[in-house]
């Protein structure tokens, strides 16, 4: 049965499934059972030196980043030729707009490592878990950016269309796709793997802070006026015909 | 008309002695948990001076409170929600725990732990942050106990715009006042308006503004947003925490801790009613001095039949409605006009009122020189300068405050003469604009302070929220997870590991 075995398998074939099916209930139920829990974690109050440059430049940059993984593998290749766009060129959009934000991100998380461990106020309040999250990123990051030497060497986006595949395979449930990035370089297989990791620490950690960005951003646009007003009623007051818009609605 | 009730607060600055009775009760009972040991949701200051966290009342530092754009509209100074937003990574305009100060504790185990040593063992402080040693403490939560420090340093104090302040440093010319602060509750929160996540909310039936400790993220919009700095980032739980005022006992009708304690019986509660569809409007006046009128406009006359039948059709409760007829509030800062909201210019309609102080007259006036109206001295030789009093609490408009002063030295003479000399001066009362009858009634209310006119708190209306069929078998109050105590010893998610203790545990 394991005459064939291949950790390949395990980490491109296997491994995705796990890790998405750990995120999604992970934080299904984080949400759900210990809402307390879920924040930010923010540790400006205690000290504000280094984060006002570190958090921005690393929040930014992993921002960018993330979506340009997200937009960057999961658009279907027949769009890219729909649209026209050369394979090479897409490429290089990746490497000129991923390469500078992944800089940004690894100098900020740098300052903020630097502080974590190093301020005495936040390395005492610092969890286990906040510390092991911050390191994992920071050395995705700077895989990520070591990649960067060896796609240089292939800038025909040959190598590129290949994670795109293997990541829409995943998707769409192909469950041959590991055999995709069987023969990449190492550098872009632990990146794959690493990923995967952080994929599943997510809702043990405070990276779901993430989701809440993203969730707060629509929710503050969108809430209409300013303040908010609760009732505890179980049938809410009948609204008179001519209610007035206040910023206490 | 949108009739709302909200249970208010006047503080009679006239008869706060400084005892800090109040901040001590409250922390006892709000805030003795990691994370908010610098947290003081009561605390008392002593004016002039730069206050708890330091500076609080320069908001072109903090950005706190609303500003009504050049376009004449009305959004948080610190920005639209674009703006907000975009500081959601670093918010630049937020204190430090060094603006408040580091908490700490002492090594009091050493005193009855420590060696036979030649000199008497002391219990030195140590950082409740980070447990390490502090050699010097730099800062406490209430620093300038009694003019403490420098003048040079207290007359940065912003209530001194406008005020030739030198003479003020000058031993001889010297004053002084306690301000006890706490949320003011607004009719228009700043903090609810800057939260992203929208945990910060304002309750219907009684207006307190409390904070979803489940949705709050830690974004910590709110910290900078609130202008008077009572909202705390408890750095434990990553959660903003504030003053409640005491919602449990309101709701059964007793006063909030810091009220209940107070030696000085300076602390009023009672209902107001206000019209919702006016707060927009009263919070956006062109002139910042407008807002102290602009806000009595949105209070409704609780005996006006108009108000009673708007009140009864927007469900107020009966004996809120009959609350609001009795309530001190009422008459402190509608009807004698003696009370002022807590700087009126960051346009959040707070609702924590203040009277001013009296304060000892000059030395110039004593010598003779004193400048009498009528018998009464003239405030404008009460030691606080009247401007620095308007400058705190009506935006700087001097004829409110002036008009309140001279009504509280009315009552003294008034009662001085009926109760020495025998004589009912009708006269004092008219001259500052009162009757007889409305000086006894003051009387009763402000000097006396009986606990039943002091508290005018009518209870909650549990039958209107949740139906006592559903609760039987239920369990008392829990965290979060149902009739669990909200941990099971470890969380996988970073909660806390420490076993919650319920009540009955405890005993």
């Amino acid at each position: 049965m394991f005459s064939n075995f291949d950790l390949n398998f395990i980490i491109f074939g296997i491994m995705p499934y796990v890790a998405l099916t750990v995120f999604l209930v992970g934080s299904i139920a984080r949400y759900e059972r210990d809402p307390f829990t879920w924040k930010s974690s923010s540790s400006q109050l205690l000290r504000r030196k280094q984060l006002i440059w570190g958090s921005i430049l690393f929040h930014v940059g992993i921002l960018t980043v993330f979506f340009g993984h997200l937009i960057g593998l999961f658009t279907p290749i027949w769009v890219l030729d729909a649209l026209g766009v050369p394979h090479a060129l897409k490429q290089w959009m990746a490497v000129l707009i991923g390469g500078p934000a992944g800089i940004a991100a690894l100098v900020g998380g740098t300052m903020l490592l630097h502080r974590r461990l190093g301020d005495p106020r936040i390395r005492a309040t610092s969890s286990n878990a906040d510390i092991i999250i911050l390191v994992l990123i920071w050395l995705q990051l700077a895989i990520g950016l070591l990649t960067i030497t060896q796609t240089m060497q292939h800038m025909d986006g040959h190598e590129m269309v290949r994670f795109m595949t293997w990541s829409q395979s995943v998707v769409t449930w192909n469950l041959n796709a590991w055999l995709l990035v069987v023969d990449v370089h190492w550098l872009y297989k632990v990146h794959i793997f690493l990923g995967l990791i952080i994929t599943m620490l997510f809702p043990f950690t405070r990276l779901v802070h993430m989701l809440s960005g993203f969730t707060a951003v629509a929710r503050y646009l969108t809430r209409p006026g300013y303040q908010i007003v609760r009732t505890r009623r179980r049938k809410p007051q009948p609204k008179p015909e001519n209610a007035k818009a206040t910023p206490a609605e | 008309m949108k009739v709302r009730a909200q249970i208010g607060m006047v503080l009679n600055l006239d008869k706060c002695i400084g005892c800090h009775t109040c901040s001590v009760t409250c922390k006892n009972v709000w805030t003795s948990r990691d994370g908010v040991e610098y947290a003081w949701f009561n605390n008392v200051e002593t004016k002039p001076g730069l206050g708890y966290p330091t500076d609080w009342e320069n908001q072109d530092r903090w950005k706190g409170g609303w500003e009504r754009t050049k376009a004449g509209k009305l959004q948080p100074k610190q920005g639209s929600k674009w703006r907000i937003l975009s500081n959601i990574f670093a918010n630049p305009s937020m204190p430090e725990i060094d603006d408040y100060y580091e908490p700490f504790d002492f090594d009091y185990d050493h005193l009855k732990s420590a060696p036979e040593m030649e000199a008497f063992p002391t219990a030195r402080p140590r950082s409740k942050i980070t447990g390490e040693r502090m050699e010097k403490i730099e800062k406490g939560p209430n620093w300038e106990e009694i003019l403490g420090g420098e003048f040079s340093k207290r007359s940065a104090d912003y209530n001194f715009e406008g005020i030739q302040k030198q003479i003020y440093g000058e031993y001889e010319n010297t004053f002084m006042m306690y301000l006890p602060r706490l949320c003011e509750h607004c009719l228009n929160p700043a903090c609810a308006s800057s939260c992203p996540s929208g945990a910060i909310y304002k309750r219907e039936e009684d207006g307190i503004v409390l904070i979803d400790q489940e949705k709050c993220r830690g974004w910590r919009m709110c910290v900078s947003g609130c202008p008077y700095k009572k909202v705390y980032y408890n750095w434990s739980t990553g959660k903003s925490e504030k003053c409640t005022l005491c919602y449990p006992r309101i709701e059964s009708g007793n006063p909030t801790v810091c009220s209940e304690t107070c030696v000085g019986r300076i602390r009023y509660l009672g209902v107001m009613l206000y019209d919702a569809d006016k707060i927009a409007d009263a919070a956006n006046m062109e002139s910042e001095q407008d807002l102290y009128d602009a806000q009595l406009g949105v209070f409704l006359d609780p005996k006006d039949p108009e108000v009673i039948k708007a009140a009864r059709a927007d469900g107020v409760p009966e004996d809120w409605i009959k609350g609001a007829q009795e309530s001190p509030i009422w008459k402190m800062a509608m009807e004698w006009k003696v009370a002022f909201p807590l700087h009126p210019e960051y346009r959040t309609l707070p609702m924590v009122w203040y009277i001013p102080p009296l304060s000892p007259i000059q030395n110039a006036a004593e010598a003779g020189a004193i400048g009498t109206n009528a018998g009464m001295p003239d405030v404008k030789n009460l030691r606080i300068p009247v401007r620095y009093l308007a400058n705190m609490l009506t935006a700087g408009d001097e004829a409110p405050v002036v008009t309140a002063l001279e009504r509280m030295l009315a009552m003294r003479s008034y009662m001085r003469s009926k109760t020495i000399e025998g004589v009912i001066d009708e006269g004092i009362a008219e001259r500052v604009g009162l009757s007889s009858r409305m000086i006894e009634d003051m009387y009763k209310i402000m000097a006396l302070a009986d606990y039943e006119d002091r508290f005018v708190i009518p209870t909650t209306h549990r039958e209107q929220v949740e139906d006592a069929y559903d609760l039987r078998g239920g369990c008392g109050f829990t965290d979060t997870n149902g009739c669990s105590t909200g941990s099971s010893g470890k969380s996988l998610f970073g909660g806390s590991k420490k076993p919650l203790k319920m009540p009955s545990e405890v005993m």
